[in-house]
């Protein structure tokens, strides 16, 4: 009985083994042959990743790589996770993980000197009022006179400095956790992020706090479509687009982002 | 010494300019071919392109450098009040540490444990304890503005420092001054104000100038809390345009100002231990 199933368990892992051999569009093209290396934040944040645990295939971000892998034909126990900051990830030369998913918008600066993947998700940003401005109404007019916070690394910040044009100084942060406390503290009245994390801190993290408004996501064009960064010219980005473009006609995308993400209708639009 | 003058260099001097020419001569060699190897064979790595692109973006650099100025004169503004009220605090702490009569005795522990904590801690932790923690309690604004709060978090650190270095300072002029004053009738307090303190003062110069240049770099800190200076306004370039280009450029910034100030303290440094020799 237990030989059988060793038996079994051998000539699956061969034929998963010879399926990417077979020809497979990913064969030979990642860092370890066979095996699928991602790199996530750290921490990794919901609702992209439940508990940090992303090999745990449970919240947005690890759900879709667990899909990619699949349709790439990598078995779930193939896919191995490191962490990566920003900064290791953009840096020159080698890198670690054959690609990286931490909610990067894709950009055409960054573009330059990285790849990114087809866009996997596409995220409108919204603004996140401290309990002092939950009243604030969601026009261009009320938003410019709050005092605005927001991620050094964000897109948001070209958002803010374009678009919005708050009238007081600008603060920035290191991380959601330092906006968070910034807003506890009631040093800022308002932060942007993309909407899911968005919703998360209001309903979890920061209490009194409201999402008082989304923008439209073709609006801030290209500002909001979240990409897997992989190493410039690296061939397994042809690869990554070809599953993505699958799982979006098959409705795989939209199922998972329908598991993950939290309904985001009641959200009203910024005039 | 007029009559070797008179007939031409001696033979020493004549050898000695010899040896001043050949060690010349060997200086600028090697400093030739350090440079050369460097500008060949840094380019020769494979590497090399991508390192350029990422960090000597002349581009990049052209694009962000204005608005890093822009944001290093947060910097100037920060770095200008904190100095002075760190002087003052630091001046408090070490006349404190340095109280005689035994009613102050409470003093004294409490200027101990001070510059004992501040100096303990990191600076980064003080920032973000007191930037964040005091506006916590729940004061109005503007009373909570990072500014505020990020700037004492710097002048209590500063000021432990400042005060250790006073306290040396202090210490440094003899005993018997101090005798010889109180001798002459002088209190306790005038021998403070007049004998020791203008010579401890000076005596501290160069040193101080030395945590002035560090306080300058760790205004950078604040960022952390929010105020948008020069190192911040890097990081967003860096994050936008996923290249650190914009460091360079800080650093540039940073070394324009840093360089003249050390060469002067170093100056100050040499002539002080001149005088005393």
């Amino acid at each position: 009985m237990i030989k059988q199933t060793i038996f079994a368990a051998v000539s699956a892992a061969l034929t998963a083994s010879t399926a990417i051999a077979g020809g497979h569009c990913a064969a030979g093209k990642t860092l370890t042959d066979g095996k699928l290396t991602v790199a996530t934040g750290n921490p990794a944040y919901f609702p992209w990743v439940l508990d940090d645990a992303p090999e745990s295939g449970n919240g947005f971000e690890a759900a879709v790589v667990y899909a990619v892998a699949e349709e790439m034909g990598f078995a779930a126990a193939d896919v191995a996770w490191v962490r990566s900051s920003f900064d290791e990830a953009i840096q020159p030369g080698a890198k670690n993980f054959d690609f990286n998913i931490q909610q990067y918008s894709i950009t055409p600066e960054r573009d330059e000197i990285v790849d990114f993947s087809a866009p996997y998700f596409t995220a409108p940003m919204a603004v996140l009022v401290g309990p002092g401005a939950v009243d604030t109404k969601a026009t261009m007019e009320a938003l410019k006179g709050l005092q605005w916070g927001a991620s050094g690394s964000h897109t948001s910040v070209q958002k803010l400095m374009n678009d919005i044009l708050p009238t007081k100084d600008l603060l920035l942060y290191g991380d959601n956790a330092d906006i968070n406390a910034a807003i506890s503290a009631n040093q800022i009245d308002a932060a942007l992020f993309d909407l899911p994390t968005a919703l998360f801190l209001s309903a979890v993290m920061i209490e009194g706090s409201k999402v008082i408004g989304q923008f439209a996501a073709d609006e801030s064009q290209g500002g909001d479509q979240f990409g897997m960064l992989l190493e410039d010219g690296n061939p397994l980005k042809v690869c990554i687009d070809d599953a993505l473009a699958e799982m979006t006609s098959n409705g795989t995308l939209a199922a998972i982002e329908a598991t993950w993400l939290q309904d985001t209708t009641g959200v009203p639009l910024i005039k | 010494m007029s009559d070797s003058k008179a007939a031409g260099k001696t033979r020493r001097e004549l050898f000695e300019q010899r040896q001043r020419r050949r060690s010349t001569a060997i200086a600028a060699t090697s400093t030739l071919l350090v440079l050369l190897a460097v500008i060949i064979f840094v380019p020769m790595t494979p590497g090399w392109e991508k390192v350029q692109k990422s960090f000597f973006n002349g581009a990049v650099l052209a694009k962000t450098f204005p608005k890093l100025i822009e944001a290093f004169k947060l910097n100037i503004m920060i770095f200008l009040w904190s100095a002075p009220l760190i002087a003052i605090l630091g001046l408090l702490v070490a006349l404190a540490r340095d109280a005689k009569s035994p009613a102050l005795f409470p003093l004294k522990i409490l200027s101990a444990a001070f510059t004992d904590v501040f100096r303990g801690v990191p600076v980064i932790l003080t920032v973000y304890l007191i930037g964040f923690g005091i506006p916590g309690l729940g004061l109005p604004r503007p009373w909570n503005s990072p500014y505020i709060w990020g700037s004492l978090a710097l002048i209590l650190t500063y000021s432990a420092y400042v005060a250790e270095i006073f306290r040396a300072g202090i210490d440094s002029v003899h005993p018997s001054q101090r005798s010889a004053a109180l001798s002459l009738g002088l209190s306790e307090r005038q021998v403070m104000r007049d004998i020791v303190l203008p010579q401890a003062v000076r005596n501290v110069v160069p040193s101080q100038m030395n945590m002035l240049i560090a306080l300058q770099k760790d205004v950078s800190l604040l960022s952390f809390i929010g105020p948008v200076e020069i190192f911040r306004q890097a990081g967003v370039y860096k994050s936008l345009m996923a290249n650190f280009t914009p460091y360079v450029g800080a650093a540039i910034i940073f070394l324009v100002v840093t360089i003249p100030a050390t060469r002067y303290a170093d100056f100050l440094l040499a002539r002080q231990s001149r005088q005393r020799s």
